[in-house]
């Protein structure tokens, strides 16, 4: 097997007394697609920054490409592509002069960026806006002209934080049909979420993160296996009734969390347990029976959900 | 897989070459507000030199230190002008970069390092500095207001002395989270101070002694008391010209060591 392209050891991140990321270790293979799942405050895009090497990391090991972060910084970033969790495109130029000036920080020629802006430009579905002004862009817009400006370099790795969040549906579909295509080409992509469906739909692999430290590791098929049931049954009494109903059914599949909204059952047949609830004379006002998510395996590890 | 060595390789170009291309990016920017830059380096000097040249001093008419009010009053209006550019240019384009606009944060996730991202802004900044003066300076000329021929001398020393005051306020506000006043304080507090009790119209010996202290530590008055030697060569002690220039260089390069030192903290945290 061939170096892995991140080696992460006991790496820990501390700021004054807050640990940000406490002592978390993992690697990520070349051409693989990775994840780190986790809510808000979780040490996710901490844990970014160290391996983008912009962060110094307080104690640990970590090598990125075969370097050392804290001491080979600019080498290392020379090699990545890096989407940060905000929009830091400049306001100041128009959109195909954002790629091409920040091409230029590679080393890249006059005649090279603005081949290579153009190629992007394509590739993000923005040819027709080149000479427009970056701010009345729309968001999932200035997300894919952000995702063109991290690939100038052609890097051998892509980091994306959080690439997706206050995108609606449809641009967020638009955005992972890209990455999909980048993620077939070979490029190693490692990508923070808080949400489930992105990380199931992108990774390989993930690592669930909690308070700066990994709760299970493993692809979302294996994570849902492990974790949780095939199905989940959901059933709504009234917040004020879910409680008392939960009692009297608590012996109805492998497990149970009573939401305030609603019952969650944890079941190999969610319709079959729905009908011995029912037979039991407890009408839910809804039902839905649904497949076990990266959702559910975060609520099961740490008794709280992605999104709050 | 690329070599680690192949890697140091690739990123040799920009180890190199970093500072220019954070100083294009930044002349690039430049562009969108050209007009402003070069309206207000034209229009600045016609203004001021309207109302003290043909204005002000007629109330002057003996002139001060053996020369015509206008001959006297002309460096130090260029110095301030361009001291205040400095000022601003000191502020608000250094906490947007970290906060609002978040432009150096970009730039660091490159092979640029922040010590070169800071280089490429004090060049640029060299530049708009050098631009503006040279203007001012044109323009004094015109009006007869430079009897040496050394009077050149005042760009670079415009260009100095707006560093002196444009490395600290840099420093600063690098290290701020937020502007919550802080801005519009300094500029109260300390750069309207500054200007008016640095013997811009008038020499510091009218300011009462107690005042004084003001024009000593102020870059203003040391840049514009080498501009009147270079300019029309005014008489003062040898020592004191070069204080004048130790004073400057000293604020100058202690501002850049503590603005690069407050870019590598904010930007590695």
């Amino acid at each position: 097997m061939s170096e892995p392209v991140i080696r992460a050891v006991n790496i820990t991140k501390k700021y004054d007394d807050f640990v940000a990321v406490n002592g978390i270790s993992f690697e990520v293979a070349r051409g693989e697609s990775f994840g780190l799942l986790g809510p808000n405050g979780a040490g996710k895009s901490t844990t970014m920054k160290m391996i983008a090497a912009v962060s110094t990391r307080t104690s640990g090991d970590l090598t990125v490409l075969g370097l050392d972060p804290n001491t080979d910084g600019p080498a290392i970033r020379s090699q990545l592509g890096v989407v940060p969790q905000e929009d830091n495109l400049d306001q100041e130029l128009r959109v195909r002069e954002n790629l091409t000036t920040y091409g230029r920080f590679f080393g890249m020629s006059h005649a090279e960026v603005g081949k290579r802006a153009d190629e992007l430009l394509e590739f993000a579905q923005l040819s027709d806006r080149a000479k427009a002004k970056v701010e009345p862009l729309s968001g999932g817009m200035k997300r894919r002209l952000t995702i063109a400006r991290s690939l100038m370099n052609d890097p051998q790795m892509l980091l994306l934080d959080e690439p997706t969040t206050g995108l609606d549906p449809q641009a967020r579909h638009i955005l992972w049909d890209r990455l999909f295509r980048l993620k077939e080409n070979g490029t190693t992509l490692v990508l923070t979420t808080h949400y489930m469906d992105e990380a199931e739909q992108l990774s390989d692999r993930i690592i669930v993160v909690d308070k700066g430290e990994i709760m299970a590791e493993g692809s979302p098929a294996h994570l849902i296996r492990t974790y949780s049931t095939r199905e989940v049954l959901e059933v709504r009494y009234g917040s004020d009734k879910n409680a008392s109903v939960a009692k009297k059914i608590a012996d109805v599949g492998e497990r149970q969390e009573i939401l305030p909204d609603r019952i969650l059952i944890y079941s190999a047949d969610g319709e079959r347990d729905l009908a011995e609830i029912t037979s039991r004379g407890h009408h839910p006002t809804t039902s839905l029976v649904r497949r076990s998510s990266l959702e559910d395996v975060f609520l099961r590890l740490t008794g709280r959900s992605l999104v709050e | 897989m690329t070599s680690a060595a192949d890697i140091a390789a690739k990123a040799e170009k920009p180890r190199r070459w970093g500072w220019w291309y954070s100083t294009e990016l930044r002349l690039r920017e430049m562009k969108g507000y050209l007009s402003y830059v070069v309206t207000s380096s034209f229009g600045n000097p016609i203004i001021y030199l309207l109302a003290l040249g043909v204005g002000l001093s007629n109330l002057v008419p003996q002139g001060i230190d053996g020369v015509p009010f206008l001959v006297f009053v002309a460096p130090a209006i260029l110095m301030s002008t361009i001291l205040s550019v400095g000022a601003e240019e000191g502020m608000y384009p250094v906490l947007s970069g970290f906060k609002w606009h978040k432009v150096f944060f970009a730039i660091h996730a490159t092979p640029i390092t922040p010590g070169q991202i800071v280089a490429g802004f004090f060049v640029h900044l060299a530049i708009r500095f050098a631009f503006t003066a040279g203007i001012f300076y044109i323009a004094i000329l015109a009006f007869g207001a430079v009897p040496l021929g050394t009077g050149w001398l005042m760009i670079p020393i415009a260009i100095l002395g707006a560093f002196a005051i444009m490395t600290p306020l840099a420093a600063y506000s690098a290290q701020l989270e937020d502007d919550r006043g802080q801005f519009a304080l300094i500029q109260r507090m300390v750069v309207m101070p500054m200007f008016l009790f640095s013997g811009t119209f008038f020499p510091i010996s009218e300011i009462p002694d107690w005042l004084e202290w003001v024009a000593w530590v102020s870059p203003l008055w040391h840049a514009s008391q080498l501009g009147r030697v270079v300019s029309y060569g005014m008489v003062e002690p040898i020592w004191l010209t070069i204080l004048h220039l130790v004073v400057l260089v000293s604020f100058a390069a202690v501002g850049a060591l503590l603005t690069r030192r407050a870019f590598i903290t904010r930007l590695t945290r």
